[in-house]
């Protein structure tokens, strides 16, 4: 797949030094105007807001689109398959209470993270997915970054792809955004950069090699071809705190699910694209 | 006329063992109305040198953000403005004060300090107390900006 993801670079890099030469000194056109020539991008705009699939590259935009190729679904696979699996003392599945997913869970993914009532806390979907799992079924809980996590995350938000992100932010979820909109403006690290320097002063701006986008988290969990399998968004937050040489949190901390929150808001009115692809 | 002593690192006392490039100790420095007019070291600065720091990943890493004259390096960054000709826009003492730190001239700047380490929020350990170059590679990365004349 990289190889492909290279070629395809190629071809585009000559066709534009082509038409360079062909016509009289034309502007040489930026990183994002060439992406936004992709009628596929138009979906994943809404007003000012874009997602990261536009800052992707077309080949990687393609094996996005193809879920079949799309590597992210062995992962969904994964999330399917234990859907209906009995675990746990209470000899339950999520379908004993849930049923069919593609009913039940439609549109639950684009409303996370959430405050719930019954434990006092904004939970992010994973939480809710082990409170289930502990309490309902009488189950271990997963380790975040499981396979079996990631699985059930992808599976359940793929039920909202396409849909809105639309996220509470107001009533009880007002302190949690609040502590997450803070932490996103905060300079840290050795490098002294807000998440906010890069992705909302420079989107659409290369930084080095990269393309920086709106750093937005309706497509998590992604196949990222540099982690070579699906990651969570809270592994994301922790990659780009170390390049700025800041101290992690760890997944699933409040740090980080509040920051999802304020995230899941600025995606406001975006389509949910879990799984997406990412470089 | 403004004067200003900053301290550009804590003393190390907390530091132990090998005190890397880029480490504690840093030495105080004046700002003069937005300049540093004096050399951090009082030895030249070595412009082979700042040029391979200003490359370097791990140390200034300047290709990240500007454009540079080093058509041997790929993918040089658009988020700062290009360099080619900044020995002649700026003075040494400008760009001095601009690699210490630049957020003395526009605190808003995604610009990191390279020669800071005080003020900083959840530092990784391993680089706690530390400046992200040394004093004598600000010298050079300076000597390196000072041959980048239009
Ligand atoms: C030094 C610059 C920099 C800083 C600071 C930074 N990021 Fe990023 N971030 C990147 C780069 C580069 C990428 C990969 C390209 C892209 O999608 O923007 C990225 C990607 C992301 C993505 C994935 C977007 C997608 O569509 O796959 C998210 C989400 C994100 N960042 C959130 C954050 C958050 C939250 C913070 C602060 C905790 C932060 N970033 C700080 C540079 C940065
Ligand atoms: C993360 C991005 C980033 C990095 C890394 C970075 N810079 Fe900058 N630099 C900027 C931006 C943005 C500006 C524009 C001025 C401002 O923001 O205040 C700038 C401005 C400058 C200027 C002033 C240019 C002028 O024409 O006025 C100099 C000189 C400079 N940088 C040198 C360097 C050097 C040398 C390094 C590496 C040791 C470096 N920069 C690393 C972002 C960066």
């Amino acid at each position: 797949m990289k190889r492909t993801i290279i070629r395809v670079t190629v071809a585009v890099g000559a066709s534009v030094l082509l038409a360079a030469c062909v016509a009289a000194a034309p502007k040489e056109k930026t990183a994002l105007e060439k992406r936004l020539e992709d009628p596929r991008v138009k979906n994943y705009i809404v007003g000012e807001k874009m997602t990261g699939y536009v800052f992707a590259t077309a080949a990687t935009r393609t094996v996005q689109d193809d879920d079949f190729e799309n590597p992210a679904f062995l992962w969904v696979d994964i999330g399917e398959e234990n859907w209906s699996k009995v675990d746990g003392a209470a000899g339950k599945s999520c379908a004993s209470c849930h049923g069919d997913a593609p009913d039940s869970m439609k549109g639950v993914g684009a409303t996370y993270p959430k405050y719930s009532g019954e434990t006092k806390k904004l939970m992010a979907l994973q939480h809710r997915i082990n409170w289930e799992r502990e309490n309902r079924m009488k189950a271990k809980p997963w380790k975040w970054e499981s396979d079996e996590m990631l699985g059930m995350t992808a599976y359940v938000k793929l039920q909202s792809r396409g849909m809105p992100v639309n996220v509470k932010i107001d009533g009880p979820a007002k302190p949690f955004y609040e502590a997450g909109k803070k932490f996103y403006n905060q300079r840290r690290g050795m490098l002294d950069m807000a998440c906010a320097n890069c992705h909302v002063d420079y989107p659409a701006t290369m930084i080095r090699s990269n393309l920086l986008s709106q750093g937005m988290p309706n497509g998590f969990p992604t196949y990222r071809l540099k982690w070579q399998k699906v990651g969570s968004l809270h592994r994301r937050f922790r990659g780009c705190n170390k390049q700025v040489r800041a101290a992690p949190y760890k997944q699933g901390t409040d740090e980080y699910t509040n920051l999802e929150l304020f995230l899941m808001d600025r995606a406001r009115d975006l389509p949910m694209e879990t799984p997406s692809v990412r470089m | 006329m403004k004067y200003q002593l900053l301290i550009g690192a804590v003393l190390g006392a907390a530091l132990t063992g090998a005190i890397a490039a880029g480490s504690a100790n840093a030495v105080e420095y004046k700002i003069v109305e937005d300049t540093v007019p004096q050399s951090l070291t009082g030895k030249p600065g070595d412009p082979a040198n700042g040029k391979k720091t200003a490359i370097n990943r791990r140390k200034g890493n300047c290709l990240a953000c500007h454009d540079m004259p080093i058509p041997e390096q790929a993918d040089h960054g658009q988020v700062g403005p290009p360099l080619l000709g900044v020995g002649s826009r700026l003075s040494e003492a400008e760009l001095r004060m601009r690699v210490i730190d630049s957020k003395v001239i526009n605190p808003d700047t995604i610009m990191p300090a390279f020669y800071r380490s005080t003020g900083l929020h959840r530092v990784l350990k391993k680089w706690q107390g530390k400046t992200i170059v040394s004093a004598q590679e600000v010298e050079d990365i300076v000597a390196y900006l000072m041959t980048l004349k239009e």
